[in-house]
């Protein structure tokens, strides 16, 4: 889908949702529009454009520019086309002598304050303010230039990404409003009356300084240069574009990458993409330089042991030399001694073949993928009590969710596009129950409260989640007809007599979650009865001892009030990467083969062997943390780790490590030298998303092409890489494109059957399940039946985590994430987002803090039962006493070395959201880091050495 | 037991009522006289203030202006008992400024205790709510509809439609709101009413829900009325105390809440949109229309937005009668028009009419002329953005309709003098400049028009291109009348129309 490159049409006002029609004349035209479109926008869907400048169709109509003005048979005036609806009969006239005169006029005196130096400026042909002077003819400005202006406005150049020169400002408000109704911040305002106006981000301080998140929405908002992403200051304005999906969390914004030649000027949330509506936020809108990164590795690389120099080598080599380790350590060690990590940030398509590498052509099924560390309790859980390892909905359903209960999640940081969706409907009044340790953002923000901020004890869902369940149950507010029909009796009347005993009442739960009975019953009445009510969730439910059990909770609570199956409701758990979904739809579970389906079954292995043409070992294998017991053991000693930095993200640093110095083969294959290519032999190197095609599946089972927009800098894009080290290790797997993985996935996977790149063309995205039912795919699961026939309450008994606070380690460690950060922050480390997070910090509460005699930005140590590290303090009340927190973006931190090997029973999931620990005063880095820091330097050394040939490509 | 009445209301105030009503307290007590001193409302006639009034059996009798320093001599000449010359003005209620007057929404201003609800039942007041309490919203809206009532912000806009508008609009909640961002140069009965008569505007707000399905009202005050300020948040816990605003209204078992809320000195909010922004807590700025208020008004809910004049007036057309009502005034502007004199005139203050008086009438009857003696040159009637009329055209009759034909407006009845040292050019700069510092700033016509508008008249007065300059300032005239979005941009080119039309010599015409 390459486009030459074109602002997309902008039919001024957003699309009435009327089903009333409402014909009227415009031009001589006879045009038929939904009752409530505006006059404008009744105009641009004929074709006919009225001149305009303060409307755009993302932002509700303001009618302040008084371009748009026509003439209105029967009407006295002018009237604004924008704010005037369109009606049955209305004779418009859009061009008259009198409102050219009008228009040409006010353009008169928006020029006569405005710079004459279009040639140089850096919108110069992509600049409304210019076109619409062009629309309007105007030739003079009779006023001259001599007047009062603001043409010696200073520019605030405090973002990194972009430009706010308000000598160009127009005063239209479109930034404003955007940052109110699109992001929700409510950083900008107009400061002053009359000719003084001006946009002030918060009380007149720089952006950087102000509440700014730096989603981009104003700059893409602006009709002038006021508002410039320095990329376009920089490079000028692009010639091309593609249209592709981001390659950070699991919201999947789609972009226009838009292109010179092969260099990126800028990304442009899509209008038309369903998950983000032409939003975006400051990753995927801006930190995108770590593509063109100088850190990026273009050569494959090989060596003997991880204390020699990396030597680069030609993929073939780099193939052959892997294939030949591998398969020396299965003919020594045997066939289950190799296995691979699939990425969870990788197309669909190349985790398909790194599953299938495995299966077919290391003969076993060690294929696990990163969602064993997240998601996966949310996979067991859903399927379970649903029948699906999926969410029920699309984002786009929050708009018609009257109670939203956000747990575990904090979707302002990790989020942040589905969280202005969130913010919008909160602010038209819909309910918010908060379930978190931490005040996050949600409890309070600009227009938005949450009625009920449940700080539970980290560790204690579960006894929270059956207490909200408890109460519906004790006052009869369940939805008595769903259950009756929908779920299973049985099942429920076990569960029924489980939860009805007293022990889960909020009031015997009190002194185990720490929050007040009362709250809890007054929370689970307004979710009950509150409307339609959802439940959104994040790791803070699924990374625990217990998460596939507050899954289901979870999914319990939804099904006993009846909200689910329509939109508005649903359970919705949060991914955290761009395609974990998808990762886990394409069988990279050591159990499941893709579509969720056990690798035991002889049927489903039937159906892959035949299309194959291999046979498959029935028994499942090895998950993450088993794949490093056994390379401790001795059993492991082969790993191809596609694009996921183990080192840095698993649970227990010291226990990883040890693993992976184990390894007589570590293939790693990535965009960087990452923490885990430091223990590697053979180093693939990676291709971004931008230079590749495929497929990303997001939180709400949408698929979305990812396109090519530049060449592989390696040469190879991941999935060919793949295919590469399949045929050195003899095995037949040879695709053209990725289209044609997909058609294979779609012939093996029930849930997939009608997706193909031509459809996804055609369509955008499609949410799967696409089949022969559901040709155009599926927005919402479970409309008239659950996936597995009826509903299934499960029996959720609460189990104290092992991991408790006790004398020696009296606080709870509790892990999350910040905004300007992803994940392990290779990709945004290496962006100017760095100015917003530079370093990993303890959040601890004033008595915590007071009792240790620590102050704000003093070094903390932080030692638990398996390690310790060190991290700079900020006293902080957002969260509770003896509760700490921090974030994992920077392997210097060491957050891992602390964090232990207690995970979720049914999954392995780690529980990296409770570790006991404690706290001390300290001066000096700890030990772990203190090694830390000499092995990457030995490391960063050993890399230096190989490419000291290779010229360094500046930064993007 | 003797009893003086002496006013508490802003203007008053300004000119020494504290300190006479403390001096008559002082030789009150010296010389062991017992009496009792009421602070009234003023009765609007601000050129006599300080008036200070005795009860006597033929009624009230007047002395003023007092100043404090005049209480001895007066206490000398026996005024406590009516008696002596001294500043004597007779019987309160023959003095001709007040007895040639028409007053329905000033009836009581200066004889109650504003704070008395007593005084105010005594002198007719609630006994409008008592009707309305007995009728359905309907008849309600019928009433005022019948009463042929006009909005008295400026625009008059019939009220009983809008009201007729809110009725038939659905919704969980709607609103009252009181207009009282009373910001107009040369205005003050807005000001007067509240502090003279809070309980009209209260009653007249109540019958507004009664008759539109609001529970909730809010007067928005300018934050430049502190008095007022003091004396509706007194009143409204009075009102609240006696039964006749909350959960209960008059036993009735109807709802109505009120409140007041403070402005933050911007002209612009007294524009209704604006208002209703600033009311939710957002900076002031117009909202196009459509939607209306009544439709989509506060909070996004259907809401009655009226003046204070407005919502007063209400209490006396129930309380006497939509015929009453009609019967007052001449052709479609019915009813009474409490004018206000300010400016370069001798006898300042409220002159409540009914419509089809004249101007001259109102400034010579009334007014006696200047303050300074010279003659009038020019008047401006309706504020800042009202026309100004040359003094060739003071037999124009005092009506909407009368103005409306001669390109002026009467507005909220604001009227601002001028003698003959006034510099046209500049008043017409004035208007320009008034818009600079006051537009909320959202549509280019104001924001950008009014300061170009300034600079072209200093190119007029210089002489520079004075030809091009004028067509070029009539284009621009008519670029903000046309295309701004709300009364401040699109009004603004009435005072400088009307002073080139009228005056155009000095624009070297």
């Amino acid at each position: 889908m390459l486009q030459y490159y074109e602002p997309e049409k902008d039919y001024g006002t957003p699309p009435s949702l009327s089903t009333e029609t409402v014909t009227l004349n415009i031009d001589g035209v006879d045009i038929d529009v939904p009752e409530g479109t505006s006059v404008m926008r009744a105009a641009a869907e004929a074709g006919i454009k009225v001149p305009k400048l303060c409307a755009t169709d993302s932002l509700e109509v303001f009618g302040s520019c008084r371009m748009c003005m026509v003439e209105i048979e029967g009407r006295k005036g002018y009237p604004a086309s924008c704010t005037t609806p369109a009606e049955n009969g209305m004779v418009v006239n859009t061009q008259t002598d009198k409102v050219a005169k009008l228009r040409r006029n006010v353009m008169e005196l928006y020029i006569s304050d405005h710079p004459l130096d279009c040639l140089t400026c850096p919108t110069n042909g992509n600049c409304e303010l210019q076109d619409t002077a062009g629309e309007v003819g105007l030739r003079d400005v009779r006023y001259g230039y001599a007047g009062n202006n603001h043409l010696d406005a200073e520019k605030d150049e405090s973002n990194p990404y972009f430009t706010f020169d308000p000598s160009k400002c127009i005063v239209c408000s479109r930034c404003v409003r955007a940052c109110e109704e699109t992001q929700g911040t409510f950083a900008l305002t107009i400061d002053g009356r009359g000719f003084e106006s001006k946009v002030s981000p918060g009380q007149n301080e720089d952006f950087m300084d102000s509440e700014c998140v730096s989603c981009g929405a104003c700059v893409a908002a602006c009709p002038t240069a006021t508002l410039t992403e320095n990329t376009i200051i920089k490079l000028g304005q692009p010639e091309h574009s593609v249209i592709t999906t981001c390659a950070y969390c699991g919201v999947g914004c789609a972009f226009k990458a838009e292109m010179r030649g092969n260099t990126v000027v800028n990304m442009t949330p899509w209008k038309d993409g369903k998950a983000n509506e032409g939003h975006a936020c400051v990753k995927g809108r801006f930190a995108f330089g770590y593509a063109t990164h100088q850190d990026r590795i273009t050569s494959p690389m090989v060596r003997d042991n991880i204390e020699d120099e990396w030597r680069e080598v030609s993929w073939d080599e780099a193939f052959a030399f892997a294939a030949k380790r591998l398969r020396g350590i299965q003919e020594k060690y045997g066939n289950n001694s190799i296995g691979a990590i699939s990425s969870s940030r990788c197309t669909n398509e190349e985790v398909w073949l790194v599953q299938k590498l495995v299966r077919a052509g290391f003969g076993n099924n060690n294929i696990d993928t990163c969602a064993r560390v997240c998601h996966s309790p949310t996979g067991y859980g859903l399927k379970t009590t649903l029948g699906e390892s999926a969410g029920t909905q699309s984002f786009a359903s929050v708009a018609q969710t009257d109670v939203v209960m956000v747990m575990g999640s904090n979707p302002t940081d990790a989020h942040p596009v589905f969280a202005s969706r969130l913010k919008r409907r909160l602010r038209e009044g819909a309910k918010l129950i908060v379930v978190d340790p931490r005040k996050i953002e949600l409890v309070a923000a600009p227009h938005v409260k949450a009625d009920h901020h449940l700080q539970v004890r980290p560790g204690t869902n579960v006894a929270f989640i059956n207490a909200m369940a408890h109460v519906i149950i004790d006052e009869g507010l369940e939805a008595k007809d769903f259950i009756a029909e929908r779920c299973e009796t049985p099942a429920f009347e076990q569960w029924r007599a489980f939860i009805s005993d007293a022990k889960h009442s909020p009031e015997a739960t009190e002194s185990i979650t720490g929050i007040a009975a009362a709250d809890i019953r007054s929370a689970a009445r307004l979710f009950a009865t509150g409307g339609n009510a959802a439940i959104y969730y994040g790791l803070g439910v699924t990374e625990h001892s217990q998460g596939s059990t507050t899954v289901m909770g979870v999914a319990n609570l939804a099904m006993l009030t009846g909200n689910i199956g329509r939109e508005g409701v649903g359970v919705n758990p949060m991914r955290g990467q761009n395609n974990v979904q998808g990762s886990c739809d394409m069988g990279s579970f050591p159990h499941e083969l893709p579509g969720y389906r056990h690798i035991s079954d002889a049927s489903t292995r039937a159906l892959f062997e035949n299309d194959w043409n291999v046979s498959l070992d029935p028994e499942p294998g090895l998950r993450i943390p088993n794949m490093f017991d056994a390379a401790i053991d001795g059993e492991f000693k082969g790993l191809y780790c596609h694009g996921e930095d183990i080192a840095q993200s698993d649970p227990n640093t010291h226990h990883v490590e040890a693993a992976l110095s184990s390894l007589e083969c570590l293939v790693v294959q990535d965009l960087f030298l990452n923490e885990t290519a430091k223990f590697a032999h053979v180093f693939l190197p990676g291709s971004s998303f931008l230079e590749k095609d495929g497929t990303f599946t997001n939180a709400e089972r949408r698929i979305s092409p990812v396109r090519q927009a530049m060449p592989p800098k390696a040469g190879l894009a991941d999935w060919e890489a793949t295919m590469g080290l399949a045929k050195a290790l003899g095995v037949d797997m040879h695709y053209d494109h990725p289209s044609e993985i997909m058609d294979e996935i779609a012939r093996l996977t029930p849930t997939f059957t009608n997706v193909s790149f031509d459809k996804l063309d055609a369509a955008g995205s499609i949410q799967w399940p696409c089949n022969e039912e559901t040709p155009d795919g599926t927005p919402t699961m479970h409309i008239n039946e659950f996936v597995r026939g009826k509903g299934f309450f499960a029996v959720t008994e609460y189990v104290p985590t092992d991991e408790r606070a006790n004398r020696k380690f009296p606080l709870l460690l509790t892990t999350g994430r910040i905004l300007s950060q992803y994940n392990v922050g290779a990709q945004t480390r290496r962006t100017e987002n760095n100015q917003w997070h530079s370093e990993d910090i303890l959040e601890l509460h004033p008595h915590d803090a007071e009792e240790r005699g620590i102050k704000d930005g003093d070094w903390a140590g932080i030692k638990s039962r398996v390690g310790d590290t060190v991290l700079r303090a900020k006293v902080s009340e957002n969260i509770q006493p003896g509760v700490v927190y921090t974030t994992f973006h920077f392997p210097e931190s060491g957050a891992n070395v602390i964090t232990t090997d207690n995970s979720d029973w049914a999954t392995n999931c780690p529980e990296y959201k409770v570790t006991a620990v404690e706290i001390s005063k300290v001066t000096a880095p700890s030990a772990w880091q203190e090694r830390q820091q000499a092995f990457n330097e030995q490391q960063q050394g050993l890399l230096k050495k190989a490419r000291k040939h290779e010229t360094t490509s500046p930064a993007g | 037991m003797i009893t003086i009445y002496v006013p508490r209301d802003t203007t008053a105030c300004a000119l020494g009522a504290d300190a006479v009503a403390d001096a008559i307290s002082a030789q009150a007590a010296q010389r062991d006289i017992s009496l009792q001193i009421i602070r009234t409302g003023s009765r609007g006639l601000f050129w006599l203030e300080t008036l200070v009034e005795v009860a006597t059996d033929q009624g009230r009798r007047a002395f003023g202006p007092v100043e404090a320093s005049d209480v001895g001599a007066l206490f000398d000449a026996g005024f406590y008992e009516g008696k002596g010359d001294k500043l004597a003005l007779g019987l309160s209620e023959e003095i001709p400024y007040l007895k040639n007057q028409q007053r329905l929404n000033f009836a009581r201003a200066g004889i109650v205790d504003p704070l008395s609800i007593d005084d105010y039942k005594s002198q007719g007041g609630y006994a409008g709510l008592s009707r309305a309490l007995a009728m359905q919203p309907q008849a309600i809206v019928d009433e005022v509809k019948e009463s042929g009532l006009r909005g008295r912000g400026g625009a008059a806009f019939p009220a009983g439609i809008k009201w007729q508008t809110v009725l038939d609009t659905p919704a969980a909640q709607k609103y009252i709101v009181c207009n009282a961002d009373e910001g107009d140069s040369g205005t003050f009965a807005d000001r007067l009413l509240m502090e003279a008569d809070p309980y009209q505007l209260i009653e007249g707000m109540t019958i507004a829900g009664l008759g539109t399905g609001a529970t909730q009202g809010y007067i928005y005050l300018r934050s430049e009325y502190p008095k007022a300020f003091s004396v509706l948040k007194t009143a409204l816990a009075n009102a609240y105390a006696a039964g006749y605003l909350g959960s209960n209204v008059a036993g009735s078992g109807k709802h109505f809440d009120l409140e007041v809320r403070l402005g933050a000195g911007a002209y612009i909010c007294g524009e209704e949109t604006s208002l209703l922004d600033s009311l939710e807590g957002k900076r002031g700025m117009v909202r196009a229309k459509p939607p209306l208020p009544a439709i989509v008004g506060l909070f996004g809910q259907p809401t009655v937005i009226n003046n204070v004049l407005t919502l007063a007036t209400i209490s006396s057309i129930f309380e006497k009668g939509a015929a009453h009502y009609k019967s007052l005034g001449v052709g479609r502007s019915i009813g009474t028009l409490p004018m206000q004199l300010a400016g370069n005139i001798k006898r300042g203050g409220i002159v409540e009419l009914a419509f089809g008086s004249t101007l001259r009438s109102l400034l010579e009857d009334f007014g006696a002329g200047t303050a300074s003696g010279k003659p009038i040159k020019a008047v401006q009637v309706g504020g800042p953005l009202g026309a100004y009329l040359p003094a060739s055209a003071l037999d124009i009759s005092l009506d909407y309709e009368s103005f409306a034909a001669a390109s002026a407006m009467l507005g909220h009845g604001g009227v601002v003098v001028f003698d003959d040292s006034v510099d046209m050019l500049e008043q017409a700069r004035f208007a320009m400049e008034f818009c600079v510092v006051e537009s909320c700033g959202k549509c280019t016509p104001c924001r950008v028009g009014s300061t170009r508008g300034v600079e072209v008249l200093d190119k007029i007065r210089a002489g520079e291109q004075r030809d091009d300059n004028l067509i070029l300032l009539e284009e621009l005239c008519e670029t903000m009348e046309y295309g701004s979005l709300c009364a401040m941009g699109g009004l603004t080119p009435f005072p400088v129309r009307s002073a080139i039309k009228h005056f155009p010599e000095e624009f070297g015409g």
